[in-house]
């Protein structure tokens, strides 16, 4: 299974529309427009080949690492960045920022901080999937350093004694901050763990959205199949550092190991040259370069132009059905 | 106060607990139930209504199982986790605190977290300090969960009943000393409890008792010695933690002007420090002594029972904290 021309290009679009959001983002950060953040350059290939096998109307979670996952389910740019900026018109109305680009309307059902936390949340859409008889699958994206967390050996049982419909999808960018996955993983090869727990697992290369893309798409089509959950690992690099502003007063990555994932394992590069296989191709893809530039440069604009959260509103959505609430002022 | 008219059958509160989730199950088809062993302790009368479908016996995973119900919770689903032993509900506490009470708030609205945590305080029998905990107050120190704490068949089936119905995650403690009080309790499948709401089990003029959880039945003891020696006492039971009914304790302070508060969590920082901190705000003016606080000191459950049981509140400790500002 693969994907047609639509596809492929809408693949791209998405692989851009995090690289180029990402850039600019980091590039506003830096000038002080807002705080820090975790960057998804390099994951790009991972995350689209994982979120174009999915429909509009599976469930995804995620990590702190967020911004990827909504753009790659085909989230729309503006309330993200608003959010960054802390505005009221962004995704979470300000009260969730940059770890948290959680948009409920491209599925995603939280975008989990705490390391490892999003892993039972999905699990438990893949059991309501299941309760009420839908054929639709959830995925969960975590990282190296979650593989690592109770939550995933639990979830895993869990899901394998039900055959729940979740795919588990690693990020394994090989190191949880700066501890890399060969000195804290007693057992490096993430996908081995599913064996144990009586489901699926396989290693593909994040860097190679058609690879990531088959694997999550025939898990997928198992899940949707009653067949179960699998554990998916894609490789894959990061090229900032773990978050913006965070200080590396030793390195733990060679500056050789960083450019060669940049100058040979480029996501976006490498799926670019695959495709544009004549200049038919390639003016179509540079097309979809101009207009994912102009849709970050209007997110920029609407989230600088948009308002501030009122500081009387700060209780709103605490509750869904409040009772007696907020109470009496007390700030 | 019951309609005469309206249909009652005596249930004990273990039974409340079984007849509210499985009105609530017949009634609304998302509403699930997660928990170890329920299929032969607890909830094994479920499975006689039930399949396996909605009746979920899980491994031991607390922190997954309960994000797990997280999770069916935002995707459409009402389900009940039951954590059993209440100080088993600190292994689920991640997925409590850091997931259900803030995923709402974090999103700008855009998920709700309709879910009941079941926990038994499961104390007073013997079990050493890691089983008997009461852990309340911990909890209330988090904004996004409601907490009810029933006492009474009546109310655990009503709050129950309410907690399923809620759009937010409600955090219920029974307990296990209760489990065999009886009372007459309405068959309506509409009988509810509203959450946030105190209700006074005895008035009385000269002094406010505020009873918290499973202190009820030693409160009211205590009240009925105390009208011997001609003390009229008003008992509240809180039933709701989180939101606090207020109005319904200022308003019988402000009757009485004296206050005890009888809470069998560990004393610093518990519901009873809450509600004395609340008295003395916005109530101290109605005071005409200081508030007495009757709870468990601040020392680890023993497992002797000749240890154990002198900790927990009791009539006559209640008893003797109201004559103190008599």
């Amino acid at each position: 299974m693969t994907l047609n021309a639509e596809q492929s290009k809408e693949a791209y679009r998405r692989m851009l529309r995090i690289r180029k959001f990402e850039e600019e983002a980091m590039s506003r950060a830096k000038a002080g427009e807002f705080s820090g953040m975790h960057s998804s350059i390099g994951h790009e290939a991972a995350i689209v080949g994982a979120c174009m096998a999915l429909r509009d109307d599976d469930y995804i979670t995620g990590t702190h690492r967020s911004h990827g996952h909504p753009i790659g389910k085909g989230a729309d740019l503006k309330p993200l960045m608003a959010e960054l900026y802390g505005k009221a018109t962004g995704i979470c109305k300000g009260r969730g920022g940059s770890m948290h680009l959680a948009d409920r309307r491209v599925g995603i059902i939280g975008e989990s901080a705490i390391v490892g936390g999003g892993i039972p949340l999905a699990t438990g859409a893949g059991l309501s999937i299941q309760v009420r008889k839908t054929d639709q699958v959830s995925l969960c994206f975590f990282g190296d350093g979650a593989a690592n967390q109770g939550t995933l050996g639990e979830s895993l049982n869990l899901a394998a004694i039900w055959k729940l419909p979740v795919i588990y999808f690693c990020e394994n960018n090989q190191y949880a901050i700066s501890t890399s996955v060969v000195k804290s993983h007693g057992q490096p090869q993430i996908s081995k763990r599913a064996e144990g727990y009586g489901l699926p697992g396989l290693t593909v290369d994040g860097q190679d959205l058609i690879a990531v893309y088959e694997a999550v798409h025939a898990a997928v089509d198992n899940a949707r199949r009653g067949g179960g959950p699998t554990l998916i690992e894609a490789k894959t690099y990061r090229f900032d550092e773990h978050c913006l502003g965070l200080q590396v007063p030793i390195p733990y990555r060679t500056a050789q190991e960083i450019d060669h994932f940049k100058s040979k394992c480029d996501p976006v590069s490498l799926y670019r040259s695959s495709i544009c296989s004549n200049d038919g191709v390639a003016a179509q893809m540079a097309a979809v370069e101009r207009e994912v530039s102009i849709e970050v440069a209007e997110a920029v604009t609407f989230a600088r132009e948009s308002p501030q959260p009122d500081p009387r509103d700060v209780f709103d959505y605490l509750y869904g059905n409040p009772i007696h609430y907020p109470p009496i002022a007390e700030l | 106060m019951q309609n005469p008219l309206e249909s009652q059958r005596e249930l004990t509160y273990l039974n409340a607990i079984v007849e509210a989730q499985r009105e609530e199950m017949l009634r609304d088809d998302r509403v699930i139930l997660i928990g170890e062993n329920i299929d032969i302790y607890g909830c094994a009368a479920l499975f006689e209504t039930f399949d396996e479908r909605r009746l979920r016996n899980v491994p031991i995973s607390e922190n997954s199982f309960t994000g797990m119900g997280i999770g069916a919770a935002l995707t459409g689903l009402r389900p009940i986790v039951d954590l059993t032993i209440a100080s088993f509900v600190y292994l689920a506490s991640d997925q409590i605190i850091n997931q259900a009470a803030k995923l709402r708030y974090m999103t700008g609205g855009q998920l709700q977290v309709p879910i009941v945590f079941r926990a038994c305080a499961y104390y007073n029998i013997c079990n050493a300090a890691q089983h008997s905990d009461r852990p309340y107050p911990l909890f209330m120190n988090t904004p996004g969960l409601k907490i009810v704490a029933p006492a009474t068949p009546a109310d655990m089936k009503g709050l129950m009943k309410s907690a399923i119905r809620d759009d937010d995650p409600v955090l219920i403690f029974e307990d296990m000393n209760l489990w065999t009080k009886k009372e007459l309790v309405s068959t309506d499948p509409d009988f509810l409890v509203p959450i946030g709401k105190a209700d006074i089990k005895r008035q009385g003029n000269d002094v406010t008792i505020v009873s918290i959880a499973g202190c009820l039945p030693k409160s009211i003891a205590a009240a009925e010695a105390l009208e011997k020696e001609g003390v009229s006492a008003e008992v509240i039971d809180l039933r709701t933690l989180v939101p606090l009914d207020r109005e319904s304790i200022l308003r019988s302070v402000a009757k009485t002007g004296r206050l005890v508060i009888v809470d069998n969590s560990h004393r610093t920082n518990s519901v009873a420090s809450e509600v004395a901190a609340v008295v003395a705000e916005e109530g101290f003016p109605s005071l005409r002594h200081p508030i007495q606080r009757v709870t468990t000191p601040d020392v680890q459950i023993p497992y002797s029972s000749a240890l154990e049981k002198p900790l927990y509140p009791n009539g006559d400790r209640i008893v003797a904290a109201v004559k103190r500002i008599l």
